[in-house]
């Protein structure tokens, strides 16, 4: 039997208004806010999933990202769920519903935490959201680092592959800050069968992705 | 009261981010949680921050939070009974 | 397959700037949650577990100006410093790595920091670790591990497998979390928090209290410089509820997984859990079920949150720490706060002080985001 290669069977990427799936334009927004931009995307792939508008921006960027990424895949079909593993990472962890929290509590005499807005305060809660749309039960956590290392990326999940700790996995960068945000996810599985054009998982193909219309 | 009841409506529906619903598509006697809305506990939550809020009053406790979020009538039964409304 | 031992360890909490200092005080049925009345923090008194400022400050004048290091960094480097005083080994070469594991680190200065500033805000965690690395003189760019409560477990669990892939010869684990406005009043919006010290699995617990401090480990697989009292970690995993952002899965199903999977590659049996026991009422409840549903239901448990509160991202690290020294000296130490079983399935809490036999402690934790780890360490 071949020997099993790692590979980036897929990709997405959200930046600048657009969404690209495996090197494909899928939708151009032209919205004002990250927001608007997410909920036009949102309406645009007819997802139901009222959760939604519950989520945060940070959740909302990675909700999106993961659900094209996974679309047509039939995860479950394929995977069992506690099979699947998920590394994200991000600069500003959960920077931008954190300055909402901070907002909510400044002054005390209109001292107002919300719950709904102080749950969206950590960073792998994106990762919470994915497990609960997706049914994906697997070995996760969420890195913060001053910008994507692909390199740390990939020993982390070449590592859970190699060991059997997950059979395939979600990763990449899911980063909002204010108005600029970026995701860039992948689907890594292994494949004993290498078709024409397919990339390796690596760092450096890692890197040239993420790099696509930076 | 009807009023009371419509103001809640729209209140509920932009604390709670149910975005894709309408005033008109909520039921003031249905139950808010398990059937009904549907809504889960960080709803509640809110539900009680929004009592707080816009009506100044305070529900201490889980227990006490069940029975007034029980449906958006017994919400501003409990507003009209505390004479916040 | 690569042995990792833990070959130093500290605690900076409210009971005490060492280990052994913690231990004692812990076994002197000392809690370090008290209550405060800190309008900087809350409008209304709060109970928690903090670092007293005057020994902190006493603490890190010895090694840097206190003025240049925000209280969460002044904790860090106190546990980093002293941890690494009980060994010889040389952390500034390349096969050294830095973990921090914390759940909002500098949060404290939040309303007060411009982070919009293009040099970068001590917020932001990767520029603290970046600060931390430098002054600690590591060659390598730390990872920052956050991932709620179970950031310290996972700090933990990831370090040691680096160090059996061969990546990494030395990890030095830290993790670290404040009593901060920020989360006090996050808290309070889910009315968790409980008026008093919180009270681990029992029958009348109303909720956690929150807690400080750091904890580092030094891990290694290098036989020359272990210590005498070897513990070794085993296999850990993590696992996800897939249910409900805050909400446990009341099947417990993600702790259940973690712990399966944990118990599966360990091949060893477990002398004695340490729990996550927040003193939630839906965490405790959660717990038993996936303690029940591994079948470990008739071994001794315990929850630390009633000495140190629950101190978020150190947490993992801190209780891991305690449950160490418990398999040294073969020593339970009870469940502070509990007095009357409260969760659906009967445990085994360790309600006294008192010696066992033990070679195995099975640590787990879980936190929002329906995340939960399970880690075996062992003589």
């Amino acid at each position: 039997m071949m020997e099993e290669k790692y590979i980036i069977s897929d990709y997405c990427i959200i930046r600048n208004n657009r969404i690209v799936l495996n090197g494909e334009v899928v939708y151009t927004g032209n919205e004002s806010s990250p927001g608007e931009f997410f909920s036009a995307a949102y309406r645009y792939f007819t997802i139901s999933y009222a959760k939604f508008f519950k989520m945060d921006n940070l959740c909302k960027l990675g909700f999106l990202a993961s659900e094209l990424l996974l679309r047509g895949k039939n995860i479950n079909d394929v995977y069992p769920g506690d099979e699947v593993g998920i590394l994200l990472s991000n600069a500003g962890s959960s920077i931008d519903t954190d300055r909402n929290h901070q907002k909510s509590i400044s002054k005390r005499d209109e001292y107002f935490p919300s719950p709904s807005v102080f749950v969206y305060t950590l960073a792998n809660i994106v990762i919470g959201e994915i497990c609960i749309r997706h049914k994906l039960f697997g070995e996760s956590f969420f890195l913060i680092e001053k910008e994507f290392d692909a390199k740390r990326s990939y020993e982390q999940v070449k590592q859970w592959l190699d060991e059997q700790i997950v059979r395939c996995c979600i990763t990449g960068w899911v980063e909002i800050d204010n108005d600029r945000y970026e995701a860039v996810l992948y689907f890594i599985q292994k494949t004993s069968v290498l078709q024409e054009g397919i990339a390796i998982f690596d760092a450096e193909k890692l890197t040239d992705i993420y790099l696509l219309g930076k | 009261m009807e009023a009371l009841i419509a103001k809640l409506k729209n209140e509920i529906i932009e604390v709670l981010n149910l975005t894709e619903m309408t005033p008109e598509s909520i039921d003031e006697n249905e139950p808010l949680f398990v059937e009904g809305l549907g809504l889960d506990s960080i709803d509640a939550l809110e539900l009680i921050v929004l009592l707080e809020r816009n009506y100044g009053l305070k529900l201490a406790t889980a227990e006490e939070g069940k029975t007034v979020l029980k449906s958006v009538r017994s919400m501003a039964e409990f507003i009209r009974k505390n004479n916040k409304g | 397959m690569k042995e990792v031992y833990i070959i130093s360890d500290n605690i900076v909490s409210s009971l005490g700037f060492s280990t052994p200092e913690n231990i004692k005080r812990m076994q002197s049925g000392e809690t370090g949650i008290r209550q405060w009345e800190d309008q900087s923090l809350s409008p209304v008194p709060f109970w928690a577990s903090r670092v007293d400022d005057i020994r902190l400050h006493k603490c890190f004048s010895a090694h840097a100006d206190p003025k240049d290091f925000s209280r969460f960094e002044q904790m860090v480097v106190c546990s980093v410093k002293e941890a690494l005083s009980h060994t010889s080994i040389d952390v500034s070469d390349e096969k050294t790595l830095f973990i921090l594991s914390t759940t909002k680190g500098n949060i404290d200065l939040l309303n007060k920091a411009d982070t919009n500033s293009k040099a970068g805000s001590p917020v932001y965690l990767w520029q603290t670790a970046s600060k931390l690395q430098h002054y600690l003189n590591l060659a390598n760019t730390p990872m920052v591990v956050s991932n709620a409560c179970i950031s310290g477990l996972m700090a933990i669990i990831v370090g040691s497998r680096l160090i059996r892939t061969g990546k990494y010869e030395k990890v030095i684990v830290t993790g670290a979390d404040l009593v901060s406005e920020f989360v006090l009043s996050g808290f309070n919006s889910f009315l968790s928090l409980s008026n008093g010290p919180c009270r681990p699995f029992d029958k009348n617990r109303q909720g956690l209290s929150l807690g400080e401090g750091a904890g580092t480990v030094i891990l290694t697989s290098d036989l020359h410089v272990i210590r005498a009292h070897k513990i070794r970690v085993g296999y850990g995993f993590s696992s996800n509820d897939a249910n409900h952002i805050s909400g446990p899965s009341r099947t417990g199903e993600g702790l259940y997984l973690a712990i399966r999977k944990t118990l599966e590659k360990n091949k060893s049996r477990v002398d004695y859990i340490s729990a996550h026991g927040t003193a939630t009422p839906f965490n405790d409840e959660m717990e038993s079920v996936a303690i029940t549903r591994s079948c470990l239901q008739d071994i001794p448990v315990n929850s630390y949150k009633g000495y140190w509160g629950h101190t978020l991202g150190a947490a993992g690290v801190i209780e891991s720490i305690a449950g160490a020294h418990s398999l040294i000296s073969n020593q339970l130490i009870r469940t502070m706060g509990f007095s009357e079983p409260g969760t659906t399935h009967p445990l085994a809490i360790i309600d006294t002080n008192r010696k066992a036999a033990l070679n195995s402690c099975l640590k787990i934790a879980s936190g929002f985001g329906g995340c939960n780890a399970a880690l075996l360490l062992y003589k």
